[in-house]
């Protein structure tokens, strides 16, 4: 039974996480209809910057953290302006924009191994106070709450921001209809350039969060998450925010506990992925999904 | 002298052009299934289904070889029947997902599994493939792509490709077709996977992995996918450069990883219709002028 | 009848399209479908080609009752449409594009092809001259080679008409064909039009050229809001004061 709540606490955590990283797909996914497979290379990107600006840099997390968030969301306007914007302009498909992702996706991670070599690295020692907590028989760190806490704030600011401010509720009728935005007078190129701001800042964000939580950082740790998220925004539903958060948990929760269950965690992700198979062939539009489904 | 020359130049480059060969077979595979519109990221997963498949027939069960390549194609097509039929229903970019999902399960499946060889791989596989038999297969293979291209199938494909709608009310059953295109598409893979299989004497599940797949992406969006020879010119460039590129000092690394994404941005931006759109002229169909 | 609205009814979350929408065609002949901007018409042939399904009602080609089929199998029946903000295949050249649309009427078999067999070729270029014809009625033949996306609009219109007809169709849904198309077109059209009804082929004709439909439909029905004001011949129609209060509320046209 402790066993139990511990799983459930881990699982909750790392699903928080998950559930940040595929806000960022989901969000461009809702506005857009374009699957960003660009989006984990600016995970591992806006880890690695932090990385470096706490060792390198000197400077203490607190300003490394909101830094590299802003880095990362920079990111993510050159991704747009360099691979789905001249696409826009030329009406070409949605499928060029995916392809187009994976390019700029390669081109970001060739950077990551560039500048920071292929090892597995670290957040320094002592970077942010670790504090740990035992209740009963159950172990909570106040990293991992921080991590929930922050995780949690960033989702909730944004729904504020998408129902409360101007913006927000411009980038909701880009989403709803394009052609009826512009018609409204709405600047849709700012709008989708807002969009990939957030959506890369919060993807960076998740992969800070993600290498102080494993204590691990390297140029491929975009790889195994692009699929969870993928699979996260399957299971909660296309282009909606509840749903990746919901979808991000109950999947930090699945992969706990088939590796309590099957005591490997090797065949963690295979479940995983079968399960978005699943998923896919039997209810395609996910727990919430809002997305048009079939063919138009 | 030309007979030594020849040898030499095999000797050398042997590997590289069965390599080559391999990569365009591959190359076309996910040309079929682009052909109607549909992208598929799996069929690097098939071949390795195909390949894992017919090593073990091969080497456990002592089947003959082309029966074991025939197994290793059929294998991954009835797989693919039985996620295309219900994926292909809906809309395009859920078989791309679905796809990448099972591809990684494959991978994983392979790296987990006994009788793959776990992580080593499979080893021991005998060798029994040439350069002939791979070349024969992608001649043989480029021929049927091409006519099946002008025949009813590759128009209702092409029909598909460019307005799905409107192939509907044209008569054309569009999930049949997209299935077959998929199917098609992995049965060729498997096929391939399989003939590799028998190269090395070893195959890895590393090789059949995401990076694999998307590497035939490219191969086809570089080399274009207008016409049947668009892939099989990707695929020649792009297995040669990192040769061409070793050559001039650029090492495998971080640098030619990074070439190869900015050469698909630059084809998927400013190329659409890929390289092979400077030899065929633009707006000829297949069977319109090799009909006859 | 040929084809028969029996209470056609359909909402898109909350708004009715159509509200029990019924009338009939008659075989061999052209019948106008018109009304203000909004009142159902394209959803009312997206309902006959099989892209929507009716809530409820049903639809019947001779006799049969097609409103739950697929696209494609009401299509083998012998429908064939134009849309209404057209699409074509625009990489490929107005020929091909006919070609494309012969789908369920020519050969193309994989294995003779394969095999180079003198079959094959007769058969190609037998659709080909086929294919040819069918630009020709449309008055497009010397723009066969053209790219789709080269066409002017008015062209574009022809090609879908053309490329429907490539069909050999029954059943003809024209969704606005002469929209934006001038005076010697439409007048072609008009012939093209006539001759097909001479021919067999049943027209449903959705346009806003009032003078084009009062002149070539022998019955017109008025949809307004989903609903049928009124179905009679062009006469009956034109003094019907619902249809004129239909017409005169809405102030642009």
């Amino acid at each position: 039974m402790p066993v139990l709540l511990q799983q459930l606490i881990n699982g909750f955590f790392i699903g928080s996480v998950y559930g940040l990283f595929a806000i960022g797909y989901t969000l461009v996914f809702g506005v857009l209809d374009i699957l960003n497979l660009a989006h984990a290379a600016i995970f591992t990107l806006g880890g690695l910057t932090a990385l470096w600006l706490t060792t390198a840099g000197g400077l203490s997390m607190w300003i490394a953290f909101p830094l590299a968030g802003l880095f990362s969301g920079t990111l993510g306007l050159v991704l747009d302006q360099a691979a789905f914007a001249p696409l826009r302009r030329r009406a070409a498909s949605n499928l060029s924009g995916l392809i187009s992702s994976i390019a700029m996706a390669i081109i970001f991670e060739s950077a990551a191994l560039g500048i920071f070599g292929a090892r597995t690295v670290r957040f320094p020692e002592g970077i942010i106070v670790n504090r740990v907590w035992r209740f009963e028989s159950v172990t909570v760190t106040s990293l991992q709450v921080g991590i929930v806490l922050s995780a949690l704030f960033l989702m909730l600011a944004l729904t504020v921001f998408l129902k409360r401010t101007r913006m927000g509720k411009a980038i909701r009728a880009v989403a709803e209809s394009e052609h009826t935005a512009r018609l409204l007078g709405i600047n849709v190129d700012g709008v989708i350039a807002v969009t990939f701001f957030i959506s890369s800042s919060l993807g960076g964000v998740a992969g800070i969060l993600y290498g102080l939580y494993f204590d691990a950082l390297a140029p491929d740790m975009g790889r195994s998450i692009e699929l969870k998220g993928l699979a996260v925004i399957i299971l909660g539903g296309m282009g909606s925010i509840p749903g990746a958060i919901l979808g991000g948990i109950a999947f930090g929760l699945s992969e706990v506990f088939t590796v309590a269950l099957t005591g490997t965690s090797n065949l963690r992700d295979a479940v995983a992925f079968t399960v978005l198979l699943a998923i896919l062939i039997l209810k395609p539009s996910g727990l919430l999904g809002r997305g048009r489904v079939r063919e138009a | 002298m030309t007979v030594e020359f020849l040898s030499q130049f095999l000797a050398v480059y042997g590997s590289l052009i069965n390599f080559i060969g391999v990569n365009a077979l591959l190359a076309l595979s996910l040309y079929v299934t682009l052909s109607a519109g549909q992208l598929s990221l799996g069929n690097a997963a098939f071949a390795g289904i195909g390949g894992y498949a017919s090593g073990i027939l091969t080497m456990h069960l002592n089947v003959p070889y082309p029966i074991s390549v025939l197994a290793g194609a059929f294998l991954p097509a009835v797989v693919a029947l039985l996620i295309g039929v219900p994926v292909l229903r809906i809309r395009g970019v859920f078989l791309a997902m679905a796809t990448l999902a099972f591809g990684e399960v494959v991978r994983i499946a392979a790296v987990n599994l006994g009788i793959t060889g776990g992580a080593q791989g499979l080893v021991g596989i005998p060798n029994k493939t040439t350069t002939f038999i791979i070349y024969g297969t992608l001649a043989a293979t480029t021929y049927f792509l091409k006519v099946l291209g002008g025949a009813r199938i590759g128009w209702s494909f092409a029909s598909i490709r460019e307005d799905e709608t409107a192939a509907k009310v044209m008569g054309i059953n569009t999930t049949y077709y997209k299935t077959m295109a998929f199917v098609l598409g992995a049965f060729i893979a498997g096929m391939t996977g399989a003939i590799y299989a028998h190269l090395n004497f070893i195959i890895t599940p590393g090789e059949f992995g995401f990076s694999a797949a998307v590497q035939l992406l490219i191969y086809n969006i570089v080399g274009g996918t207008r016409s049947v020879y668009g892939p099989v010119l990707g695929a020649f460039i792009l297995t040669a450069l990192p040769e061409v590129l070793r050559g001039a000092g650029v090492t495998a690394g971080p640098l030619r990883l990074g070439v190869n994404g900015v050469i698909l941005l630059l084809v998927i931006l400013y190329l659409p219709n890929g390289l092979s759109s400077f030899f065929g002229k633009k707006g000829k169909l297949h069977a319109q002028r090799d009909g006859e | 009848m040929f084809l028969e609205f029996e209470k056609i009814s359909r909402s898109f979350g909350g708004l009715n399209a159509l509200s029990e929408v019924s009338f009939g065609l008659e075989a061999g002949t052209i019948h106008g479908l018109i009304g203000p901007n909004g009142s159902g018409k394209t959803t009312l042939i997206n309902v006959v080609s099989g892209i929507t399904e009716p809530d409820s009602g049903r639809l019947l080609l001779a006799g049969r009752p097609i409103h739950r089929l697929p696209s494609y199998r009401i299509a083998a029946l012998g429908v064939a449409r134009t849309f209404q903000n057209i699409r074509l295949f625009s990489s490929m050249t107005c020929l091909e594009n006919v070609i494309a649309g012969q789908h369920l009427r020519a050969g193309r078999a994989l294995v003779p092809l394969l095999l180079r067999l003198p079959s094959a070729r007769r058969e190609e270029r037998q659709s080909r001259e086929e294919a040819m014809a069918c630009l020709a009625s449309a008055g497009i033949e010397n723009r066969a080679s053209a790219l789709a996306s080269s066409l002017s609009y008015g062209e574009r219109r022809r090609l879908e008409i053309a490329r429907a007809m490539a069909l050999k169709p029954r059943l003809l849904l024209l969704d606005e064909p002469i929209a934006g198309m001038h005076r010697r077109e439409i007048e072609e059209m008009e012939n093209l039009f006539r001759s097909l009804v001479e021919s067999g082929v049943t027209i449903l004709l959705i346009e806003h050229n009032m003078p084009f439909v009062m002149r070539l439909c022998s019955r017109i029905t008025v949809l307004h809001f989903g609903q049928t004001v009124t179905t009679g011949t062009p006469e009956e129609v034109a003094r019907h004061p619902e249809v004129i209060e239909a017409y005169l509320g809405v102030e642009d046209r």
